[in-house]
């Protein structure tokens, strides 16, 4: 197995053997978070610069937990305590933290495609911890290890992703590593949260939220954001609520060991009901936990490395 | 390239066999032992040597295995990418006299890499070192406590360890590199 | 001072002519253009396999003076267009001052005469400051020498406000053009809406943004008689409505840009800010359209909305990035090169578009023609010599361009104006 990537951008640049490669990884990184040192030498003396244009208490510990993990050193940059508010633009930023020989960037923008732009500016590996609505590679990884930890394969696999498609990166991420390893996914939501020509991604597009649910396999609900409401997309919380909301009456729709995710974090009473978050088939937690595995792996896979066995 | 087999099948058994006895008697026994391999071809010979253990001895002596790939301390760039192979220590260390099997010791450098996987799973009393080759040319100091086989080598030479769990079957390879065609000697003459 | 343009095959689609003539220029006129001149005094210049052209003119160019002056200049901006093979170029009114009074204007034309041989027609705006509610002083304009107006850059949303512009316009023998695009429905729009948005996360902007407004406009047209210009046409459906519009003889004329033509909305997925504009680029049905349109003479004139920003202003996030590109220097490689190369537009066709459509829609009476009386200025091209625009060439101030270091088949080699010769290197 050749692992040439020297970014991770997005899922649409891996192929399913790179990304059942980064899985495999993932499920022996885990192994370090249980002993009682938690740390391994791996990255050690590498730089990761944590680039947080975008607040996210979440994936950044996630990924800052990665990184010790590794034995890297990091650097928190967060937008707000930044030259940023004065006005610095995002190259001039890079370039300016770039002087400080960092290995690699993780960063999070709300610009789709902000981390092509600065991976033509300096010669760190790249990590996109999301960008805009484009993509959350991280994100689709760490959910495609919590489904073949539950599910085991994912030939065939029906998968129902539901809630705001149109601003969500978690669900496009999600969409092209399904695809590529097999598994079949529905994407529903209230018409106005779906992009016109979704359906060219390789996905069943509906807004029937009860007749999606039947024969599947796995549920991941999207958070709604409340901003969406006040830009007039939808009526209220409670009216998505009663048609999206996932609760344990709608569940029962769906096949008998189906499990419940979310990417976090969740808007309980909004897409999804406590009693079913909380509940046995939720493995929302096993996510969050999968996370730093993963993360782990990718960080690993593109910055560490050795030669192979001939040098004893 | 010139290929000489060194052990077949019913050699490295023997090797096996002998080093499982000198860890009997060096150590007396085997309380508080345990074996601990060092992937990829370490995991099998350790679980060889206690198999010959549990014969000779009576006891279970519990093997583990160690993926040092986390451990080391060559960062080369990104190549050929590295297949984790998993560290699996089931049992714990603390107080125990742990045996690091390796099939061969060259450089010296992955049985560092190997002492500091160890020591972050827990103190072992000691720690000792098996090897079945050894063949010189150590770059760190570092000695194996029980060796198999001692050869003499160039450093251009590759010694390759086959074994029926890894590969299709048993055997100890060297090889060596054919020197480069140079001036004819003439030998006619007196 | 006389000059000969000898061998070239002149091709003038005003008169039909496609043959190969010498061409003699006197006086900053055409002599004449007969078989093998012989004219002993004149200078010659061999287009033995050259396309002898009426001079082009690039009907939609953003100089950026005044006010804009670190994206381009008027001196600049003239030098791209006289090295991408441009006559004359039309600049929209969207500098600070905006152009929308005789100040601006003589400005402009002062500024030009003195930096470059290219002629500059000044369009002047629609409305004041491009508010688009109270309409500009279009007489004054008139005066000043502006033969065109618009708000480009922005829509005339308020229907009212065109149709009087329309008719106040028509009177003076003004063409009005118009940047058809529903503000409200483009919604903050980045790029074309369609399965590259979906995919990119970004948000699009649909093609009924443009096709709405410009039924809207065909309807005005319609209704006051008067002439009226869309600009920048990218939509299949926006064709259509204007190829119907002309059968019924409303007296609509449109233009669209190479990039319109060369690219679609695919060229994005790697979020190269070069590749934003507005109209964004679109699917490839909706190039297949342009191309057609270009064919049948739906679309009447190749124009290349050169519009320049400076490098920390393209070299931004996608979404934040304005838009444009420049133009002038690739807009007839671009031709040659993606529409007469592949036959789906014909030679005669293309020089139509750059040269005597622009002419006749400007109503610059003595351009646009190759024949005894006409103003010298030819555009000498070969649709076979590779080009290939390296940024070291670039002679606007700003280098957005997504066709950089790109091979083309088919250049200018000599741009002639008023009976000199300039020869692109």
């Amino acid at each position: 197995m050749s692992f040439s990537h020297k970014d991770l951008l997005g899922i649409a640049d891996l192929n399913a053997d790179e990304i059942t490669y980064i899985l495999d990884t993932a499920e022996k990184m885990a192994e370090v978070s249980h002993r009682p040192m938690k740390k391994v030498p791996a990255l050690r003396g590498k730089l990761v610069v944590n680039l947080f244009f975008e607040t996210s208490t979440r994936t950044r510990s996630s990924f800052e937990i990665a990184e010790k993990r590794l034995s890297a050193d990091t650097l928190n940059f967060s937008a707000s305590a930044s030259a940023v508010q004065k006005g610095e633009s995002l190259a001039d930023t890079v370039l300016n933290i770039d002087r400080m020989q960092p290995d690699c960037y993780v960063m999070r923008h709300a610009s789709p495609g902000s981390c092509h732009l600065i991976k033509r500016l300096t010669p760190a590996a790249v990590v996109n911890a999301g960008d805009g609505a484009h993509e959350h590679p991280t994100q689709a990884l760490l959910d495609a290890m919590t489904i073949r930890q539950r599910k085991g394969s994912f030939k065939g696999l029906q998968v129902l992703i539901c809630g705001d498609i149109a601003h969500s990166r978690v669900v496009r991420s999600n969409v092209h590593l399904l695809n590529k390893v097999g598994a079949k996914v529905t994407v529903c939501g209230p018409a106005t949260l779906i992009p016109p020509h979704f359906e060219s991604l390789g996905v069943r597009v509906t807004s029937d939220f009860e007749k999606a649910l039947q024969g599947k396999d796995v549920v991941m609900m999207l958070r709604i954001q409340l901003e969406r409401q006040q830009r007039g997309l939808f009526p209220s919380l409670l009216e998505y609520y009663k048609t999206f909301g996932l609760t344990e009456q709608r569940l029962k729709l769906a096949n008998k060991e189906a499990i419940v995710m979310h990417p976090g974090p969740m808007n309980r009473g909004v897409e999804i009901a406590s009693e079913v978050a909380d509940g046995p088939y939720s493995v929302i937690l096993d996510q969050v936990e999968n996370g730093v595995a993963v993360r782990m792996a990718v960080l690993y896979l593109l910055l560490g490395g050795g030669e192979d066995e001939a040098s004893h | 390239m010139r290929r000489k087999t060194l052990f077949d099948a019913a050699g490295i058994q023997r090797s096996l066999g002998r080093l499982a006895l000198e860890i009997a008697e060096r150590l007396q026994g085997c309380k508080d032992l345990a074996l601990v391999g060092i992937h990829r071809r370490g995991v099998p010979l350790a679980k060889r040597i206690a198999q010959k253990l549990h014969e000779v001895e009576g006891v279970h002596v519990p093997v583990g295995s160690l993926d040092i790939n986390l451990y080391r301390d060559d960062f080369s760039s990104v190549g050929t990418a590295p297949v984790l192979l998993g560290t699996q220590v089931d049992f714990d260390i603390e107080g125990r006299t742990v045996v690091l099997v390796d099939d061969v010791l060259f450089t010296g450098r992955t049985v560092r890499s190997a002492l500091d996987a160890l020591l972050d799973l827990g103190r072992p009393a000691r720690v000792q070192l098996a090897v079945l080759v050894d063949r010189g040319h150590r770059e760190l100091p570092i000695q194996a406590d029980y060796v198999g086989l001692s050869l003499n080598t160039r450093r251009e030479d590759h010694v390759e360890l086959r074994l029926k769990e890894t590969d299709a079957e048993d055997g100890l390879i060297l090889e060596t590199p054919t020197p480069a065609p140079g001036k004819k000697t003439e030998r006619r003459g007196k | 001072m006389k000059r000969l343009i000898k061998n070239g095959r002149v091709i003038d689609p005003s008169s039909g002519t496609d043959e190969t003539l010498d061409v003699l220029l006197e006086d900053g006129s055409i002599a004449r253009v007969d078989k093998r001149i012989q004219e002993k005094s004149a200078e010659v210049f061999d287009a033995t396999g050259l396309i002898v052209a009426p001079g082009f003119i690039d009907m939609h160019v953003h100089l950026r003076e005044p006010g804009f002056e670190r994206k381009e200049t008027i001196a600049s901006g003239l030098a791209a267009a006289l090295a991408g093979g441009f006559t004359g170029v039309c600049c929209m009114p969207n500098t600070d001052p905006v152009n929308d009074c005789a100040s601006v204007t003589q400005y402009v034309l002062h500024k030009a005469k003195g930096v470059s041989p290219v002629a500059v027609y000044p369009v002047g705006a629609i409305t004041k400051g491009l508010k688009g509610e109270d309409l500009a002083p279009f007489a004054e304009l008139k005066e000043a020498g502006v033969r065109a107006l618009s708000d480009d850059g922005r829509p005339v949303t308020r229907s009212s406000v065109m149709r009087r512009a329309l008719e106040y316009a028509g009177s003076l023998g003004l063409l009005v053009i118009d940047h058809c695009e529903d503000l409200d429905l483009a919604e903050g729009g980045v790029m074309n809406e369609g399965p590259v948005s979906a995919r990119l996360g970004l948000r699009g902007i649909p093609a009924d943004a443009e096709y709405l407004p410009v039924r809207r406009d065909l309807a005005l047209s319609r209704l006051t008689g008067q002439r009226l210009h869309v600009a920048h046409v990218s939509t299949r459906r926006a064709v259509e409505a204007i190829r119907a519009a002309k059968k019924k003889r409303i007296p609509v004329t449109a233009e669209a840009t190479p990039h319109h033509f060369a690219l679609t909305d695919a060229a994005c997925t790697a979020f190269d800010s070069n590749t934003k504009m507005n109209p964004p680029l679109r699917d490839q049905e909706d190039v297949d359209g342009i191309i057609e349109g270009l064919a049948d003479g739906t679309i009447d004139a190749i124009a290349t909305d050169h519009a320049p920003h400076a490098y920390e202003e393209k070299f931004v996030e996608f979404d934040r990035a304005p838009n444009g590109i420049i133009g002038l220097q690739t807009a007839v490689s671009l031709a040659l090169d993606r529409l007469v190369r592949s036959d789906r537009v014909s030679l005669k066709r293309v020089v139509d578009a750059f040269a005597c459509a622009p002419a006749r829609l400007l109503g610059l009476e003595r351009k646009g023609a190759i024949r005894e009386g006409m103003d010298a200025d030819l555009t000498l091209f070969s649709p076979r010599k590779e080009f290939c625009l390296q940024e070291k060439d670039v002679k606007s101030l700003s280098r957005n361009s997504p066709f950089l270091g790109q091979k083309l088949r088919g250049a200018v080699v000599a741009t002639v104006i008023a009976g000199s010769v300039y020869s692109v290197k």
